[in-house]
């Protein structure tokens, strides 16, 4: 057993580092509060200056080739920044799907462009009357000729007020079971009939409603088969729940440990030597290096030639229930000032806590609720019956 | 990395899982419950060199690593070992740290099977040691006693007290007849590496007990059949089981870092040890019980194999204390290793 992430990864965690140090600013993190948008243009070009976008890629795709062990040490510093990578992730996710199953022509004329930087992508999965249950999509696509009409409406699209396509789920066969009509494109949003409306969170954080009235999009942007959208949304919900876990939590844990060993109590005694105190650390500790170690073990399924499924439904759904519990409880130690909001001048390490109590609650939600999650585990892992 | 055991660890797996199929099995186990202790079980793994692993040739022993001395510990937690097998490995290794004359005298006969030597997790009160892991049948404590490390004999100085999970433990007085084994901050420090030892092991043990606790569960859940479906079909049922199966999973990945970090990251290991221990004694706590609880009413009688194991994964870490004291502990040598680092 060996649990290092070799040095290889090391060294590119290193860089990554340092980047983050030199690139991530103080005005970008403070715009990022400020907007609620967790895409940074300025940051995008920075990444793509270094040959960052995609790192993981293989050379002729336009990346450097690097390992998933690597990839996933540079993510690990990128969630630990809190760095503003929503933009770049939707993209990359949905080009790795092109990668996968697109056609020829979708890979030579979208994967440039989106390592390049010149296109963003976005995600419209979820509508005002499915989320979880993601195939229930009602969205419709009617073929016209050599184009498709898109009429409906999707939520929580997320950056889509920065971004060129959304990746969609829609439906093209009302006749056909639920898993069997329905078709993903990815729909141009610069044209008419596009409409978004901004959506701000518990957080802070913007996301979109769209609406779609008679979009139009050409066949060759539809990707996988007709009616064959199932397929290629099974590839998407493993690859949104693999990755590094628990960036929030690492990041609250540390502006925590900062507050006790610099505050005092009533009597002038530091923090750090009342044992509630150190006990509610400690239990965050042990939290953020499971979530660590859980989200590593997916990343190593996967390199060791395995598919990581139900691995990565239990670091999604540990994560995020363990930033939900620990930001209450963080909260709490503060006492009542906990309360004080992050950007209020008095609070207390930025709110830290007040913040991440907020964040939480769409931890647990995006990606996959984690009732979802548990089903899972319980069904796939497990092997308990269905229900 | 590599998550999986290397080959040979493998073997070593394998060799203590059919060793405690056959000499702990839960007929063996309820068959020890009165006294806590089984002979037979204790001699096969003392004949198998449980101790000569725990410690370094220098002393006597193979020096096998933490991460061995942890995969072995899981089959005991799984097995429900009514053997001594974490308090005498953390009492041998701390014996081979202390070294002079009196500790490697205690260590020789521990090795050569003449003398079960325990360790004490608590400084005495009032003069007694409390609760003492394995001090009903020890032969020799190992003890703390301010900054003086001390062992003692037990025998006619013990009361064996009837726990929670039916283990063999004592209140040992100490009188007058403790022998100083070392003194000073080497003596404190010694003994609070041997707690990690002990935590680490303990960690492991409780990763073992939580893994056979919710395949228990599983293994229930699809045979038991209620408004005529197998209970584990219905979410209320199924969702405990994977929350606890994820924790217990976690648990395990834990105290395999743990174990791994002894040897690749001593500036860790104790950190993660107290990690490991309170983490894993929430999640087989939570395992056993959601495993006794989802077997209804069978679950609550003696008969059901269960209980013996929701009863152990509170009893045996709570020889330390609660988790929250782990807890605690991590957390301040997280803050002490911050604040070294400037």
């Amino acid at each position: 057993m060996d649990f290092s992430l070799g040095e290889r990864s090391d060294a590119f965690r290193a860089e990554a580092r340092q980047f983050l140090d030199e690139v991530f600013t103080d005005e970008m993190r403070e715009e990022m509060h400020r907007t609620g948008v967790r895409h940074n243009w300025d940051f995008h070009r920075a990444l793509i200056e270094r040959g960052w976008l995609a790192p993981g890629w293989p050379v002729e795709f336009g990346g450097q080739g690097r390992d998933p062990m690597e990839m996933l040490a540079f993510a690990e510093e990128f969630q630990r920044a809190g760095a503003p990578t929503y933009g770049v992730g939707t993209t990359l996710m949905v080009a790795n799907i092109i990668r996968h199953v697109g056609s020829e022509e979708q890979k030579r004329s979208i994967l440039p462009r989106a390592l390049g930087g010149e296109i963003i992508i976005v995600l419209g999965f979820t509508e005002p009357e499915s989320g979880s249950d993601v195939a229930a999509a009602q969205t419709r696509a009617v073929r016209d000729g050599d184009e498709w009409i898109i009429n409906g409406q999707k939520m929580f699209t997320t950056n889509a007020q920065e971004a060129d396509y959304a990746f969609m789920l829609t439906r093209t066969n009302p006749e056909a079971p639920k898993h069997r009509g329905l078709t993903t494109f990815l729909v141009p949003l610069r044209q008419p009939g596009v409409e978004i409306q901004p959506v701000f969170t518990l957080s802070g954080e913007r996301t979109n409603l769209t609406f779609y009235s008679d979009v139009r999009v050409d066949d060759s942007l539809r990707i996988g088969e007709v009616d064959g959208g199932w397929d290629v949304m099974a590839v998407s919900l493993t690859l949104e729940r693999a990755g590094a876990q628990g960036g929030e939590s690492i990041r609250m844990l540390a502006a925590m440990e900062r507050w006790a060993t610099s505050a005092v109590d009533g009597e002038g005694r530091p923090r750090s030597e009342d044992p509630d105190v150190l006990a509610r650390l400690g239990k965050a500790a042990a939290e953020n290096e499971i979530s660590t170690l859980l989200a590593r073990r997916t990343a190593w399924v996967h390199v060791s030639g395995g598919m990581p499924g139900v691995e990565g439904s239990m670091a999604k759904l540990f994560a995020s229930e363990a930033l939900t519990r620990q930001s209450a409880d963080f909260v709490d130690m503060l006492g009542p000032d906990g309360i004080r909001s992050a950007g209020e001048p008095s609070s207390i390490e930025d709110g830290a806590a007040d913040y991440a109590f907020r964040f939480a609650l769409g931890a647990t939600t995006y990606g996959g609720t984690s009732e979802i999650q548990r089903t899972i585990i319980a069904q796939r892992g497990l092997g308990l019956p269905r229900g | 990395m590599d998550l999986s055991p290397s080959g040979e660890q493998q073997q070593l797996v394998d060799a203590f899982s059919a060793l405690y199929a056959k000499e702990s099995s839960t007929d063996r186990v309820r068959a020890a419950e009165a006294s806590g202790h089984d002979p037979g079980l204790w001699r096969r793994l003392a004949e198998v060199g449980v101790l000569e692993m725990a410690v370094g040739e220098q002393s006597g022993g193979w020096g096998a690593s933490m991460s061995d001395l942890g995969l072995v510990a899981e089959q005991h937690g799984r097995h429900l070992g009514s053997a001594p097998l974490i308090e005498a490995q953390a009492a041998a290794r701390l014996l081979a740290r202390v070294g002079g004359d009196a500790a490697s005298g205690v260590l020789t006969s521990a090795l050569a099977g003449d003398a079960l030597v325990t360790l004490a997790l608590h400084p005495p009160r009032n003069g007694v040691l409390g609760l003492v892991p394995s001090g009903a049948v020890a032969d020799a404590v190992v003890f703390l006693d301010g900054d003086r490390l001390a062992c003692v004999e037990p025998v006619g100085r013990r009361d064996r007290v009837a726990t929670l999970g039916s283990m063999p433990v004592a209140d040992v007085a100490i009188a007058d007849g403790a022998v100083e084994l070392a003194v000073g901050p080497a003596a404190r420090s010694a003994h609070d590496r041997a707690l990690d030892d002990w935590m680490l092991l303990m960690a492991s043990a409780l990763v073992g007990m939580g893994s056979r606790s919710i395949e228990m569960g599983v293994e229930y859940v699809k045979e038991r059949q209620a408004f005529g479906v197998p209970v584990g079909s219905f979410q209320a049922v199924a969702h405990g089981l994977a929350d606890a199966a994820t924790a217990v999973e976690g648990s395990q990945l834990l105290a395999r870092e743990a174990a791994w970090s002894a040897g690749a990251d001593p500036t860790r290991a104790s950190e993660l040890a107290a990690l490991a221990f309170a983490f894993g004694s929430e999640a087989a706590r939570e395992a056993s019980y959601r495993s006794l609880h989802y077997h209804g009413g069978y679950g609550f009688m003696l008969e059901y194999d269960i209980q013996l194991y929701f009863r152990r994964a509170k009893a045996w870490p709570a020889q330390f204390g609660e988790p929250r004291l782990a807890y605690a502990r991590a957390a301040a040598r997280r803050l002490d290793r911050t604040d070294s680092a400037g």
